[in-house]
């Protein structure tokens, strides 16, 4: 019961705090300094033009007026019309959406396994060189931008090594109609049917420098995190217990130390995740991903704000949802938590 | 009351006498750290450098020279090497460290003197205050930080001073948390108890009174923040959103050179390993501070 009354108290918290974003966000268009319409279709615009995108965006209307319209639109899904393209926001982010999961879940998925390992043995030997080197390249991770490692990286393998290709999620000279969108699991569907593998390997190939790019500096968190948990679980008294009645080491650790130790590693996974979906907007544009990140790269570029303010919008509903999801998993794996 | 009454003297000067005293044990510490002495080391030299950067370089920063385009490092007198406008790499990058230190400095003292201001309110009030201040704090935490930062330029235009606005912005909530939380637990000592029974009014008592024995928490939030903002401060420039070129801030020195990474390693490579410099030394500093001060980490 008290778990559900948690639950409850967390969703009810989401009410002002998705209000505080959306007033956020209509203020990026509405308090930017000059006319947003001018602004947006540059000098050279013709009077029809900027008085219909005026009407278009409702910039004639009062201030409070805007808004209200605008809140109404949101909760009706409608995110509006991209300047660009003429489409819906929400279809061109529907579009994009595979490509930002693909490659954010699978780094997430990387920095999570070795993030994991690399923490557990640095804990495990405390202050042999196996220590030392995960924690001094954990500081260092986390020290970096990520999208100057990514072209560090591209550099390095795809110039210079010639092992992966520079950029995009397969090889343009295969022709390959897409099912799910999620080019893994077309690539997997269509070797299982056709018996070529050749899809499914260029898609991976595509696949692992962005991932291993992407997932670098969460993985150095994850190291760290799962370090310094697992340290203070082993000196808790029912590890010294579990030893001092001759449990063997491997069980101690791995059955009783690392299940309690994960507690704050799952935390940090989340956070991990929604940044790798917010930090999009500056990986995948270097590895020429088409992602919704790049896709708002290039809007704020064009001054396209719908398609910012749209954007930015579902990436932050996305962000606060995976936080809601990881305090929901965080109280239901400790019962801590569900007690207070 | 006057600042001429004796016991108020007594009683500011017992305050600062435990300020200093602080200060002294934290020095003792960070000496024995490895960590901190690297950091130190690392944040002085850029220090050193971004101030006489002007005696030690051949070319000035903004200098093209079509004639010396591209030029590899280490064997000419461009030591670093030249980019694609033949402007000198080494220049430029001691000029982007004033700027990135300048950044740094700059927007955690907005975060820090606001959220300063927004903690010690919600903590000395409390009730509704409190809750109103902190449920600000809370819908910003829940903002992606990138996003927030995006946003706030998108509002104010895209420059450098904005984006350190916005930044700046962007890290106030974790600094009126940890304010908030220390303001909570100085509140019901008895010093503090005592001075109010005196008649101390408010302002006096939350700014002479709790302040001073509240802020020592924010040191390693501020120290880590100065990495943070110019890391932040790289990306926003890296989007077209922060320092406009000719600038030499090392963002937008990755962000305009990108088209070089076949060509020119060098001009892409560089500025990353100076951001990463800088932001380590913070760090390394930033993570030693928090083991000294938390005394459970300690031993």
């Amino acid at each position: 019961m008290p778990m559900i009354r948690f639950i409850i108290k967390r969703l009810l918290l989401l009410i002002p705090t998705l209000w505080g974003i959306l007033t956020l966000v209509f203020f990026m268009i509405a308090l930017s300094p000059g006319d947003p319409a001018r602004i947006m279709l540059g000098e050279r615009a013709s009077k029809e033009r900027l008085i219909q995108l005026r009407k278009e965006l409702g910039l004639n209307q009062s201030l409070s007026k805007q808004y209200i319209l605008y809140l109404k639109r949101i909760l009706k899904g409608d995110l509006g019309k991209s300047i660009v393209s003429q489409q819906p926001v929400i279809n061109e982010i529907a579009q994009r959406l595979p490509a930002t999961i693909e490659l954010s879940f699978s780094a997430i998925v990387f920095a999570t396994v070795m993030g994991i390992i690399l923490g557990v043995l640095a804990a495990t030997k405390r202050n042999s060189w196996m220590d030392q080197v995960t924690m001094t390249s954990s500081l260092i991770g986390v020290s970096m931008p990520v999208f100057w490692l990514a072209l560090v990286f591209i550099i390095l393998f795809s110039v210079q090594l010639n092992i992966f290709p520079t950029g995009g999620r397969i090889d343009s000279r295969l022709y390959f109609q897409p099912i799910t969108h999620y080019l893994i699991i077309d690539g997997i569907i269509y070797w299982v049917r056709t018996g070529n593998p050749a899809y499914f390997l260029s898609v991976l190939h595509h696949l692992i420098l962005p991932t291993i790019a992407l997932g670098t500096i969460p993985l150095a968190i994850i190291a760290r995190t799962t370090r310094s948990s697992m340290l203070e679980v082993l000196q808790q008294d029912y590890i010294k217990m579990a030893r001092s009645v001759g449990i063997p080491e491997h069980k101690v650790l791995y059955r009783y130390a690392l299940y309690n130790a994960l507690l704050p590693v799952i935390t940090v996974i989340g956070i991990q995740f929604g940044m790798l979906l917010s930090g999009a907007i500056l990986t995948e544009t270097v590895f020429a991903w088409p992602g919704i990140g790049k896709w708002i790269y290039h809007a704020i570029g064009s001054r396209d704000f719908p398609a910012v303010q749209g954007g930015i919008l579902f990436v932050s509903l996305f962000f606060v949802l995976i936080n809601l999801a990881v305090d929901v998993l965080y109280s239901v794996l400790n019962p801590k938590i569900r007690l207070t | 009351m006057s600042d001429k009454d004796p016991i108020s003297i007594q009683k500011s000067n017992k305050t600062m006498n435990a300020f200093f005293a602080f200060w002294k044990e934290m020095l003792y510490h960070l000496a024995k750290n490895k960590g901190a002495m690297i950091g130190m080391i690392i944040i002085l030299s850029l220090i050193v450098l971004a101030l006489i950067a002007p005696f030690i370089v051949k070319y000035g920063p903004l200098e093209q020279s079509i004639a010396q385009r591209i030029q590899k490092p280490f064997i000419s007198d461009h030591i670093l090497g030249t980019d694609d406008l033949g402007r000198d790499m080494f220049s430029r990058l001691l000029y982007g460290g004033r700027i990135s230190l300048f950044i740094g400095f700059f927007s955690v003292s907005i975060s820090l003197f606001i959220g300063t201001l927004l903690g010690l309110v919600a903590g000395y009030f409390g009730s509704w205050v409190d809750r109103i201040i902190m449920r600000i704090v809370d819908i910003m935490l829940a903002f992606p930080y990138v996003l927030l930062t995006i946003v706030i330029v998108s509002i104010l235009g895209a420059s450098l001073l904005n984006a350190m606005i916005a930044i700046g912005i962007g890290q106030i909530p974790s600094y009126a948390r940890i304010i908030r939380a220390s303001v909570l637990a100085q509140k019901e000592q008895e010093y503090v108890l005592a001075e109010r029974l005196l008649g101390t009014g408010h302002l006096e008592l939350m700014f002479r009174t709790i302040l001073p024995n509240a802020i020592a928490p924010t040191i390693v939030q501020a120290t880590l923040g100065v990495g943070n903002a110019i890391l932040s401060s790289a990306g926003l420039s890296f989007l077209g959103l922060g320092a406009q070129p000719p600038v030499p801030e090392w963002g937008l020195m990755i962000a305009s050179s990108r088209q070089l990474i076949t060509s020119a390693w060098w001009v892409v490579t560089f500025p990353g390993i100076a951001i990463l410099l800088a932001v380590l030394g913070f760090n390394l500093l930033g993570d030693a501070l928090r083991d000294i001060l938390d005394p459970q980490l300690r031993d």
